[in-house]
């Protein structure tokens, strides 16, 4: 269970930046097995997760164009170190802001002393974020300012009581002049349609994220008007899971400041709505350099509401030069060396359906390129849970005061694919 | 809220003195040495946080010289009333122990972290579990984590309660209980399932291990059995959303799972579609769950997946989705047709990689479906000068010699092959002189130049040792014996197996075992690569044991047959009365029909002679040490020499392994002594000479008169055995005269199982009267020659079988290596399938065919030093192989009691008496599904 031995924060230009050794030094060069395998991968995102070495293990995540690696020496579960590894991630971003090298390098001081309160000997100690908040505090420009003055630090100036507490999750003392209580519901619809139209595969992937600032030790009840939607759900470790097993109502006890709630999966198998439909005619001609492209958005299963936020992104062949392409409404831009087109599309009005035509510029003499390129498409609804999930109350109880509620829908394309 | 005055706070600046000391002690021990006093004094500060800083400072410092102080304040924490400070504490155990074990277990702090276990606090709870787990890691034989039903009963309470990292070493330690029954493993089962909906993927994924393990101790008509697959399957697609390096790692599990328990993910195919996003090592093992999942139900949606696939970007991708297309058709034979035309759609796309993945393919259907899409052939050849990589080559002229008859050029093609024979690798070099090889069977006139060319190529001009052994062996068999040469190279071709990759199913369960560890995402077992192979245990999943009697799971055994108690080979004379009158030899005598000495040499003939001689090689071994005789009627002293002998003529046999010789025979036994028959003493064996076995009797007059008019005939017995011609003496028996028949047998006659199961009641009528008795023929008798499971299809029954069929027995002082045991069971048609070392035990797959169409597949394992090897053979949870057999005038009723006394004799291993009993006993009474 000596988990974690160290671990190197590694840029895509394959520099090391920081490294941590929980027990012994393990020296840099181990780091040339993952440098190989990340040359082997060609894409930065295809660097196999679990690489093994002669001596060592190593498993990496890949977040935010960074690659946490770990360094293993016994059999240890690797899902434990990868969820570990991107709670360190999600640490980082919790307290800089965004998970960058920057803010890491800026921050050097706080990261190690994150990392050291994370992990003890192998053993994850405190990976709450209230829990660590108490202790080492994030960085704001006032306390940088105060503290190269007086040299002082960012370490709090209590200890962490919340690990004493039986729900670590939550610190003693909460107060807030504005009590208030927020849900997201965020719905994305992970889809891959095929080229006549039809839905080979769909699920909705949900979450509701809480932003709960109540002061002292509220108890929240959560219920729902038609929970029965959700059988495939994975909870926060606050919810109690007898409650809801029994009676369908979230019950718990909230942590402090922004968390997820639950998440949950609405499977194929109950008819998943898709709101928008893609028509498409991309064809290259046979000996001749050029090929054309036409593409056109609707609206499908959208419940009345306005789709917006919509982009098109296409990864073209190869042998794509240019395009030449007019859009109806939005812009487009083509990277030539990536080969991905990008349409910024907006929003959808019925009236007038957007659409993208022109050109394309195919390499001379190459072969007309046999893949068809799939289409990937990002968009938005507000005010709409695509399953039909509605939140039907909340309920305080420990608490004398009246918190202000709100809840919030919105539909988003997950991994929305569209194949030509 | 931070106030520039916090610097006065004392507490903290403790705190941030420990953290620096944790870090520099090691570079700078003297220093920390100062500091141990502080500790120690730390350690009775009033406040908790203090307290538990120190032990967990001190647990990190790696100075040898300090480890010692430490030991007082470390007692003290243990018992602290605080719950962090003993969460803390136990921790320090595990770090003290990294540095120091001996002091640890002298201090007895294992003692008191075990005492842990049952403490109040989750935290505390689940913190000693994991520094109990860590230092059973470098102790894999002590029984550190010796976990009872009320200790397990406080690990599910602290479950629930401590943090989700806490819960992964609690599910881990689970996982390695074994509970006593169902009863307990559903209880447990319960408590765990409502960790699937975790949020941590890696609690997620412990707890499916301990679900899966605890599931094989369910039996499957439970209801609960199907809920806890029904809740099985949304957790596992769940961890297909999460990052794309936890869904890699849920990837390999879940191929794991797919292959243990299908029916979890039956209907949940379209999850594992392959999004063009995904990172390739998930497309990959997407693909390769797909496969496993395609059934005739989904092939269809399947293969449009496969072919989108196979037009995407990435070359290894496409490449193994055309694979996968090749799979599909071998798998699922009704979708054969259209994946041969999905496949020869992408040959037209002329992408070269795509070409040669999909002749390589298309060879392999050729093999499964012989004779039936040879139309494609000429649009292969079209192809031909495009081929570039060696087994796309190999598969292309493996093509062209095999329906070398029906392409007319096919000399002309293998002729431009060998242009440039010696720059193609070995793989192709073979393919080209077999093909060439065939061409010439088939078309000998035309082609007499091409096969003395590659034959002088292959044997003359090559290095490679392989190729001029096959070159040397065609020619000779083409020089001496053409007709044979045909036999060989045309000879028909084993059939290719539905499933490829599959794990082998002793590995798979183990692998079972440790599901979300390293070796699941490695597929090998921990010992195969963790360093060292440091405290590994085998792990195995639990055998599965019912709670209550009376539940009807088969392999409750029958009251009535106390173990330990050697069968009884004697009916009741009633019985023997009543099945002896259907013989119809004469009027039953009176009086005692049986001889007790001769069923008791009967007895002693199948424990001493022909089983054990199949693995012993001592001959004192085996009449002594051995044999345990119920009864003292026959004695064994009789027995050595002729078992010596018999041993000799094993060893024999096993020098002329594959060739056609006969199986053991052992020595005579009495059956019938002359007291009991008015003067007959019949004295005879079993052996079995390709193909044929018979009874070797020997008659000898012990009486005064003649004898005359022999006959013989069987009562019904269980594998249908008898006389296949008269009982043929053919000058009467005159007094003290001794004859040798020996008399064939065939399978073909009336089936009633019989108790024990290779019980024969014969009888035997002369001029004087006739004489009932009764004897144990050997089993080995029955196994038929060609008794060799092809290996897919062992891999695939194996599977099939359900694990609360199997059986295991140990086979005491054998001390054979695997090559010896092998060879010396082959030489009585038991045959090695696959052969696999782990860890230096050799594990052998045995199968075998009785007479009735009936297989046995065995494992054997084998340490090398150790002279006991342990059996494991499955036996099947329906009756249906055994109504396939013709059973004439028999009701299923037969079948089933067979089947019930099979797998009753396999669970009381104690009522088996010796070596070879045990071990034959494992071939014998062990039905098992016939192939489909």
């Amino acid at each position: 269970m000596k988990m974690i031995h160290s671990l190197f924060l590694i840029n895509c230009s394959g520099d090391i930046f920081l490294e941590k050794h929980w027990k012994s030094v393990v020296s840099q060069s181990v780091c040339d097995y993952f440098f190989e395998a990340q040359e082997k991968a060609a894409d930065v995102e295809n660097v196999p997760p679990v690489i093994s070495t002669p001596h060592h293990y190593l498993i990496s995540i890949y977040r935010d164009k960074l690659f946490f690696v770990s360094v293993i020496q016994t059999e240890v579960p690797p899902l434990f170190v990868i969820e570990f590894l991107h709670r360190v991630a999600d640490t980082f971003q919790d307290y800089f802001g965004e998970c960058s090298e920057a803010a890491i390098k800026d921050n050097v001081v706080i990261v190690y002393e994150l990392l050291e309160e994370m992990l003890d000997n192998g053993f994850p100690l405190a990976t709450e974020s209230n829990i660590l908040k108490e202790l080492i505090k994030p960085p704001t420009i006032l306390r940088s300012v105060v503290n190269s003055i007086t040299g002082s630090s960012n370490v709090g100036d209590t200890l962490p009581t919340g690990q004493l507490s039986n729900i670590p999750w939550r610190r003693a003392g909460v107060k807030y002049t504005n009590n208030e209580a927020y849900f997201d519901v965020i719905e994305e619809i992970d889809a891959i349609i095929d080229k006549s139209g039809s839905t080979v595969f769909a699920e909705i992937q949900g979450v509701i994220d809480a932003c709960i600032k109540l002061s002292g030790m509220p108890d929240l009840s959560l219920s729902f008007m038609n929970p029965r939607l959700l059988d495939d759900v994975s909870f926060h470790p606050c919810i109690r899971f007898k409650r809801w097993e029994s009676e369908r109502v979230l019950s718990f006890i909230p942590p402090d400041g922004n968390f997820r709630l639950i998440s949950y999966r609405v499977s194929s198998q109950n008819l998943v709505a898709i709101p928008v439909y893609v028509k498409h005619s991309i064809s290259f001609k046979e000996n001749s350099s050029c090929g054309r492209f036409d593409i056109t958005i609707g609206p499908k299963q959208n419940m009345g509401k306005t789709i917006e936020g919509i982009t098109v992104t296409v990864h073209m062949p190869k042998v794509v030069l240019n395009m030449n392409l007019t859009p109806t409404q939005g812009s487009y831009t083509f990277d030539p060396v990536t080969k991905v087109l990008t349409w910024d599309v907006g929003k959808i009005t019925p009236q007038k359906l957007p659409s993208l035509k022109g050109l394309v510029n195919l390499q001379s003499g190459a072969p007309k390129p046999e893949e068809n390129p799939s289409l990937n498409i990002q968009f938005k609804i507000q005010q709409l849970a695509i399953s039909g999930l509605k939140v039907n109350r909340l309920d305080m109880y420990g608490e004398k005061y009246k918190p202000f509620k709100g809840v919030k829908y919105v539909t988003k394309a997950g991994k929305f694919q569209v194949r030509t | 809220m931070d106030s520039l005055g916090l610097m006065d706070n004392l507490e903290l600046k403790r705190y941030l003195v420990y953290l620096h000391l944790m870090n520099y002690a090691k570079s700078q021990p003297d220093m920390a040495m100062m500091a141990v006093n502080t500790f120690v004094k730390d350690c009775e500060d009033p406040n908790p946080l203090i307290r538990a800083l120190a032990v967990r400072t001190m647990g990190c410092i790696r100075v040898d010289k300090i480890t010692e102080y430490l030991c007082e304040p470390l007692r003290k924490c243990l018992k602290d009333e605080d719950p962090y400070v003993r969460k803390t504490a136990a921790v320090c155990v595990a770090k003290l122990h990294d540095i120091n074990a001996q002091l640890v277990e002298d201090q007895g702090f294992l003692d008191t972290l075990k005492d842990l276990i049952s403490d109040s606090n989750p935290m505390v709870v689940a913190n000693a579990v994991a520094a109990l787990s860590e230092i059973a890691e470098s102790h894999p034989s002590s029984n550190l984590l010796d976990l009872n039903p009320q200790s397990i009963n406080k690990l599910l309470t602290a479950l629930n309660e401590c943090t989700e990292w806490g819960q992964i070493f609690i599910l881990d330690c689970l996982a390695n209980y074994t509970p006593k029954d169902d009863r307990e493993a559903q209880s447990i089962c319960e408590r765990v399932t409502p960790r699937l909906s975790h949020a941590n993927s890696a609690v997620v994924l412990s707890a499916v291990k301990v679900l899966m393990k605890f599931m094989e101790m369910l039996s499957k008509d439970l209801d609960y059995y199907g809920t806890l697959l029904k809740k099985l399957a949304p957790p596992l697609v769940t961890l297909l959303s999460a990052e794309p390096e936890l869904q890699y790692v849920a990837l390999r599990n879940i191929n794991l799972i797919v292959q243990k328990r299908p029916e979890i993910l039956k209907h949940e195919m379209k999850v594992f579609f392959v999004k063009y996003n995904d990172p390739i090592y998930v497309k990959l093992e997407k693909l390769d769950i797909m496969i496993r999942l395609a059934s005739q139900a989904n092939i269809a949606q399947v293969l449009a997946e496969l072919k989108e696939y196979a037009t995407e970007v990435d070359v290894d991708f496409v490449r193994k989705a055309v694979r996968a297309i090749g799979r599909c058709a071998i798998k699922v034979e009704q979708s054969a047709e259209r994946c041969v035309s999905t496949l020869l759609n992408l040959i037209q796309t002329k992408v070269n990689y795509v070409v040669q993945e999909a002749i390589v393919v298309i060879k392999d259907i050729f093999h499964k479906y012989p004779n039936k899409y040879e139309s494609v052939i000429a649009t292969l050849c079209e192809n031909l000068d495009s081929l570039d990589e060696p087994e796309a080559r190999a598969a292309m002229i493996w093509i062209v010699g095999e329906y070398a008859e029906r392409i007319d050029n096919a000399d002309e093609l293998l002729e431009s092959f060998l242009e440039g024979f010696h720059d193609e690798s070995t793989q192709v070099q073979l393919q080209l002189l077999t093909a060439i090889v065939k061409l010439f069977l088939k078309k000998p006139t035309e082609t007499q130049e091409l096969v003395q060319q590659v034959l002088s190529l292959a044997t003359q001009d090559s290095d490679n040792p392989d190729l001029r052994d096959r070159g040397y062996i065609y020619w000779r068999l083409l020089s001496t014996d053409p007709v044979a040469a045909k036999e060989v190279v045309l000879a028909e071709k084993p059939l290719i197996s539905e499933e490829t990759d599959l794990i082998e199913p002793t590995l798979l369960d183990e692998l079972i075992c440790y599901i979300g560890t390293l070796a699941s995402v490695y597929h090998k077992p921990p010992s195969a690569f963790v360093e060292g192979g440091r405290g590994v245990v085998h792990k195995s999943l639990p055998p599965r044991t019912a709670s209550n009697e009376s539940t009807e799971s088969p392999e409750t055994a029958p009251a009535g047959a106390p173990p330990g108690e050697q069968p009884d080979v004697i009916p009741a004379q009633g019985d023997l009365l009543g099945d002896l009158l259907n013989l119809d030899l004469g009027p039953p005598v009176s009086g005692p029909p049986l001889a007790t000495s001769s069923v008791q040499m009967g007895a002693v003939d199948l424990l001493g002679g022909g089983l054990d001689s199949l693995m012993g090689d001592e001959p004192e071994g085996i009449g002594g040490t051995n044999f345990v005789a119920p009864t003292t009627a026959a004695a064994p002293a009789n027995l050595g020499a002729p078992i010596g002998s018999g041993l000799s003529d094993l060893f024999d046999l096993t020098s002329g392994v594959g060739t056609l010789s006969g199986s053991y025979v052992a020595p005579k036994a009495v059956w019938l002594p002359a007291m009991k028959a008015k003067g007959l003493e019949i004295s005879g064996t079993f052996t079995r000479q390709v193909a044929s076995i018979s009874m070797d009797l020997q008659l000898t007059n012990k009486a005064l008169q003649v004898m005359t008019d022999f006959a013989i005939q069987f009562n019904r017995n269980s594998f249908g055995l008898a006389p296949a011609a008269p009982l043929q003496v053919h000058a009467p028996l005159s007094p003290n005269q001794t004859v040798e028949i020996s008399l064939p047998l065939s399978t073909v006659g009336s089936v009633m199982k019989m108790e024990p199961l290779n019980n024969l009641q014969v009888a035997v009528k002369n001029n004087i009267d006739v004489f009932y008795f009764s004897t144990l023929y050997p089993l080995h008798i029955l196994f038929v020659e060609d008794g060799k499971m092809d290996r897919q299809m062992f891999l695939a029954t194996w599977k099939d079988i359900p694990n609360e069929n199997e059986a295991q027995f140990q086979i005491r002082d054998c001390p054979l290596n695997a090559e010896a045991a092998s060879s010396k069971l082959q030489s009585s048609n038991i045959f090695t399938v696959a052969k696999r070392n782990v860890e230096g035990q050799d594990m052998l797959y045995q199968s075998l065919k009785l007479t009735n169409g009936i297989w046995v597949l065995a494992e054997l394992r084998i340490q090398p030093g150790n002279p006991s090897c342990t059996v494991r053979a499955p036996a099947p949870a329906t009756p249906r192989p055994w109504s396939l057999l013709s059973l004439p005038g028999q009701g299923l009723a037969l079948v089933e009691d067979v089947v019930q006394a099979s797998l009753q004799a396999w669970l009381e291993p104690q009522s088996v008496l010796s070596l070879g009993r045990t071990f034959l006993e494992s071939f014998q009474l062990n039905p098992v599904k016939l192939p489909r």
